[in-house]
C-alpha cells in the first residue's frame, strides 16, 4: 500500500503558459490538416496518368517568382524572432518597429501571391480546368487564408504594444501561429510548385 | 434546461437572467449539460430514423406509423441520418463534450476550464452544426442520402445521391462540428496540463480524465485530413472541381483514405472515455483499488497510437493492393491485444471486491460483456480473407453496433446514473433504473444477434426491400425479430426519461458524496456552485484508495489530509 505524502504539497507551476499550449495544440491539428492536403495531392499525382497532370494551355506554375515571395515570408519570420528578443529585453519601441516590419513583410507575401493568382486566372487556370490547378488553388489558398488570419493577429499585437497594453501571452500565442504559417510554407512550395 | 434552472434557483448565489446563466454561460458545468441535453435530443432523431427504416425492412412496402410509406430515396436519407446523428451528434457530444466538460474541472479540483469563452464558442458551433443538419430535412431533395461515410462519387454528384442541398449541408454541419470539438479538445488538454489541484501528480489523475484527454489528442491528430477531405468534397459538390472524379484525374479511393484515417481513430475517440467511465463506476462499486492503474494508462496510449495504423481495413474490397491489405490485417489484429488487456484488467478489478449491484454498476458490467462480443466479432472483419465475404453485410453492422451501442449508450447510462447526483443534487430511482437497464440490455441483444445471422446468411447492408431477393426470403423471420427487439428497446426508453426528469425535482436529496467515492468531484457540493469548491481542494493520494487496511472507512478521498484517518468525507462538503 503506497503511503500518501505528508505535509503541504508543492504549488503547481505551468510548464508552458496556457495560451501558448492551446495554440501549440491547435497548430498540431493544423499540421495534420495540411498533411492531409499535401498527402492527398501527392497520392493523386502519383496515381494520375502522366499527361493528365498539367495545367491547361501549357501554363507552368510560377516557381521562380514564388521563390522571391517565399524569401519575403521567411524574412518576416526572422524579423519576428528579433521582435521577440527585443520584447524580452524590454525594448518596447524597438520591438514594435520589428513587429510592424514582420507584419508588413507577411502582408507583402500574401499580396504578391495574390498577384500571381491574378496572372494564372487571366491565363485560364481555374479550379475546374484541371485537378492540378484545383489542388494548387486549394492548398496555396488555404495557406494564404491562414497567413491573413495570422497577420491580423500580429497587427493587433503591434497596435497593443504601441499603446503599451500588450499581454505577453497574446504576443506569444500570435507569434506561435505565425511561425507555423512560415514554417509550413517551404513544404508546400517544394511539393506543389515542382 | 428549465428544470435545471429550477433546481439551481434554490441556491441563488449569483442572480443572473436565464439567458445569461444557461444559454450564454461560460461555466463548464452548464456547457457540459448543454452538450448532454443537445445530445439526448439528437438521440431522439437518431432513434426515430432507425425505427422508420427498421419497420420498412421488417414489413416492406407497408405504412409505417408516424411516417407513412418509405420510398427508396427516403430510406437512404434515413439510414444516413441515423448513422451520422448517432456518431457525430450523440456519441461525440455526450461522451467527450458533456462528460469532459462536466468532469474535468471537478475531478482535477479547479474552478473552470482554462479557456471558458472558447468553451462557450465550442458549444455554440456545435449547436449551429446540429441546427444545420436538422435544416437539411427541409431543403429540396431532403437530407443527405449518401451514407454517413459519404463515399464519392455517390456523395459528390447530385445525380447519384439525389440530395443536392442535403449533401452540402451535411458536409458543412460535420465540418463545423469538428471545429467545435477541436476547440473543446484544446481546452480539455490545456486544463488537464495546467489546472490540476495542488498535489495532483500525473498518476493521481482519475482514469476517466486520462481517457478523455487521450481521446481529445487522438481526435485532434486525426481530424485534420478529414477536414481537408471535406473541403475537397465540398468543392467537388458545389464548385465543379474533380478531386475525387477519375474523369479529370482525381481519385475516389482517396476520400476513403482521408475519411478512415479519421474514422477509425474516431472509434477509439469515443471508446476511451467510455472505458474511463466504466473504470470509475467499477472501482467505486467493487470498493476495490483499480487493478494496474498505470497499465491501463499505458495500454490506452498504445491503443491510441496503433489506432492510426489500422484504417485501411475498411477498404479491403476497395481495390487496395493485397500486400497493403496484409499489413493492415496485422495491425488490426494487434490492436485487439491492448483492448483485451484492458478487459482483463477490469475483470481483475472486480475479482475479490465487495460488489454492489447499483444501476450504474449494472451498466458498467454490461459494457464489458457486450463490448466483448463486439470485439471478438471484429476479428473476422479485421482479417482480409474473411472480410471479403463479410464486407458490407449485416454481420459488419451487428459487429459495429456491438461496439458502438455499449460505447454510446451503455457507458453513457453508466456515467449518467453515476454522476446524476452530482449534476442535479438528487438521486435517481434505483427500481426504475434497473427496469430500464434490463429492458434495454435484453432488447439490444434481441436486435443484433439475429443480424449477425442474417449477415452471415448473405444479407447485404444497403438493401431497401429484401422481398426483391427471393433467395434471402428465409431470413425474413430474423429481420422481423430484430425490428421487434428495436420496438421493445424504444419502448423502455421513456422509463429512463421519466426517471431522469422526475428525479431532477423529486429524487432523494443526494448530499455531496452519496456513493462514498474518492475522486475530487465528490468533495464539491451537489450540484456544485459556480466556482465548484467552497475551498479549493489539495490532493494527497491517488483516486482509487478503497478498502485500505487499517482504516475505519472503506474509502479514502483524494483531498482528505493523511493525518486524520478517521475523518468521514461528508464534513468536507
Amino acid at each position: 500500500m503506497p503511503m500518501a505524502l505528508v505535509g503541504e504539497p508543492p504549488k503547481r507551476r505551468a510548464a508552458v503558459p496556457s495560451g501558448v499550449l492551446g495554440m501549440l495544440l491547435f497548430v498540431a491539428a493544423e499540421v495534420m490538416f495540411f498533411a492531409g492536403l499535401i498527402s492527398a495531392f501527392t497520392i493523386t499525382r502519383a496515381g494520375a496518368p502522366p499527361l493528365a497532370w498539367s495545367l491547361p494551355g501549357g501554363v507552368v506554375l510560377p516557381a521562380v517568382e514564388t521563390a522571391f515571395n517565399s524569401i519575403v515570408l521567411m524574412m518576416s519570420g526572422v524579423v519576428l524572432v528579433v521582435a521577440h528578443w527585443r520584447l524580452r529585453r524590454g525594448e518596447d519601441a524597438k520591438a514594435a518597429r520589428a513587429l510592424l516590419a514582420a507584419t508588413i513583410l507577411g502582408a507583402a507575401f500574401v499580396l504578391l501571391q495574390g498577384r500571381e493568382w491574378w496572372g494564372l486566372l487571366s491565363r485560364g487556370v481555374t479550379m475546374q480546368t484541371s485537378t492540378l490547378g484545383a489542388f494548387f488553388y486549394l492548398i496555396v489558398g488555404t495557406h494564404a487564408l491562414h497567413a491573413a488570419c495570422a497577420i491580423v493577429g500580429l497587427g493587433v499585437a503591434w497596435w497593443r504594444l504601441r499603446r503599451g497594453a500588450l499581454p505577453a501571452g497574446f504576443f506569444y500565442t500570435a507569434e506561435t501561429f505565425w511561425y507555423f504559417v512560415v514554417a509550413i510554407w517551404p513544404v508546400i512550395y517544394f511539393r506543389v510548385y515542382f | 434546461m428549465s428544470a435545471h434552472a429550477a433546481s439551481h434557483a434554490e441556491h441563488g448565489h449569483h442572480e443572473q437572467g436565464f439567458v445569461r446563466k444557461y444559454l450564454l454561460s461560460t461555466d463548464h458545468k452548464v456547457i457540459g449539460l448543454q452538450y448532454l441535453f443537445t445530445g439526448m435530443l439528437m438521440a431522439l432523431i437518431g432513434g426515430f430514423t432507425v425505427y422508420v427504416f427498421r419497420m420498412q425492412l421488417a414489413f416492406p412496402g407497408e405504412e409505417v406509423p408516424l411516417w407513412g410509406r418509405v420510398t427508396a430515396a427516403q430510406y437512404n436519407a434515413l439510414v444516413t441520418t441515423h448513422g451520422s446523428v448517432m456518431i457525430f451528434w450523440v456519441a461525440m457530444p455526450v461522451l467527450i463534450a458533456a462528460f469532459g466538460n462536466f468532469l474535468i474541472p471537478l475531478m482535477l479540483g479547479c474552478d473552470d476550464m482554462v479557456f471558458p469563452r472558447l468553451n462557450r464558442l465550442s458549444y455554440q458551433l456545435f449547436l449551429l452544426s446540429a441546427l444545420i443538419l436538422i435544416a437539411s430535412f427541409f431543403v429540396p431533395g431532403g437530407p443527405f442520402g449518401g451514407a454517413w461515410t459519404a463515399y464519392p462519387p455517390l456523395s459528390a454528384d447530385p445525380a447519384y445521391n439525389a440530395t443536392p442541398w442535403g449533401a452540402t449541408l451535411w458536409l458543412i454541419a460535420v465540418a463545423l462540428e469538428f471545429v467545435a470539438f477541436l476547440l473543446g479538445g484544446i481546452n480539455f488538454i490545456t486544463t488537464a496540463m495546467n489546472s490540476r489541484a495542488p498535489g495532483m501528480k500525473m498518476f493521481d489523475v482519475p482514469i476517466v480524465i486520462w481517457m478523455i484527454v487521450l481521446a481529445s489528442l487522438v481526435f485532434m491528430a486525426s481530424v485534420g485530413p478529414l477536414i481537408a477531405g471535406a473541403i475537397m468534397l465540398l468543392f467537388d459538390q458545389r464548385f465543379g472541381t474533380g478531386f475525387f472524379n477519375p474523369a479529370t484525374g482525381g481519385d475516389p479511393v482517396l476520400w476513403q483514405h482521408l475519411f478512415w484515417f479519421f474514422g477509425h481513430p474516431e472509434v477509439y475517440v469515443v471508446l476511451l472515455p467510455a472505458l474511463g467511465i466504466v473504470a470509475e463506476v467499477m472501482t467505486t462499486f467493487s470498493r476495490k483499488k483499480l487493478f494496474a492503474y498505470r497499465t491501463v494508462i499505458f495500454t490506452a496510449i498504445a491503443t491510441s497510437i496503433i489506432s492510426f495504423f489500422v484504417w485501411a481495413h475498411h477498404q479491403f474490397v476497395a481495390g487496395i493492393d493485397p500486400r497493403m491489405a496484409g499489413l493492415f490485417t496485422v495491425t488490426t489484429l494487434i490492436i485487439s491485444v491492448p483492448i483485451a488487456e484492458m478487459m482483463f484488467i477490469y475483470i481483475a478489478t472486480l475479482y475479490g471486491g465487495s460488489i454492489r449491484f447499483t444501476t450504474p454498476m449494472l451498466w458498467a458490467l454490461a459494457f464489458i460483456a457486450e463490448f466483448l462480443i463486439g470485439g471478438v466479432t471484429g476479428i473476422y472483419l479485421g482479417a482480409a480473407g474473411s472480410d471479403v465475404y463479410f464486407h458490407d453485410t449485416y454481420f459488419v453492422l451487428a459487429h459495429f453496433h456491438y461496439t458502438f451501442f455499449p460505447i454510446a449508450f451503455i457507458a453513457t447510462f453508466a456515467g449518467l446514473t453515476y454522476w446524476f447526483p452530482k449534476m442535479f443534487g438528487r438521486m435517481m430511482d434505483e427500481r426504475l433504473g434497473k427496469i430500464h437497464f434490463w429492458g434495454t440490455i435484453i432488447a439490444f441483444n434481441v436486435i443484433f444477434i439475429p443480424l449477425f445471422l442474417t449477415g452471415a446468411g448473405g444479407d447485404h447492408r444497403r438493401i431497401f426491400d429484401y422481398s426483391l431477393f427471393p433467395e434471402l426470403a428465409g431470413l425474413q423471420g430474423l429481420r422481423v425479430l430484430a425490428t421487434i427487439g428495436l420496438l421493445v428497446l424504444i419502448a423502455f426508453q421513456p422509463i429512463f426519461i421519466y426517471n431522469f426528469i422526475n428525479s431532477m425535482f423529486r429524487g432523494k436529496v443526494a448530499g455531496a458524496n452519496p456513493w462514498r467515492a474518492n475522486t475530487l468531484e465528490w468533495a464539491a457540493p451537489s450540484p456544485p456552485p459556480h466556482g465548484n469548491f467552497p475551498e479549493m481542494p489539495v490532493v494527497y493520494r491517488g483516486p482509487y484508495e478503497y478498502s485500505v487496511e487499517g482504516r475505519d472507512e472503506d474509502y479514502w478521498p483524494q483531498h482528505v489530509p493523511p493525518d486524520d484517518p478517521k475523518r468521514p468525507a461528508e464534513q468536507v462538503a
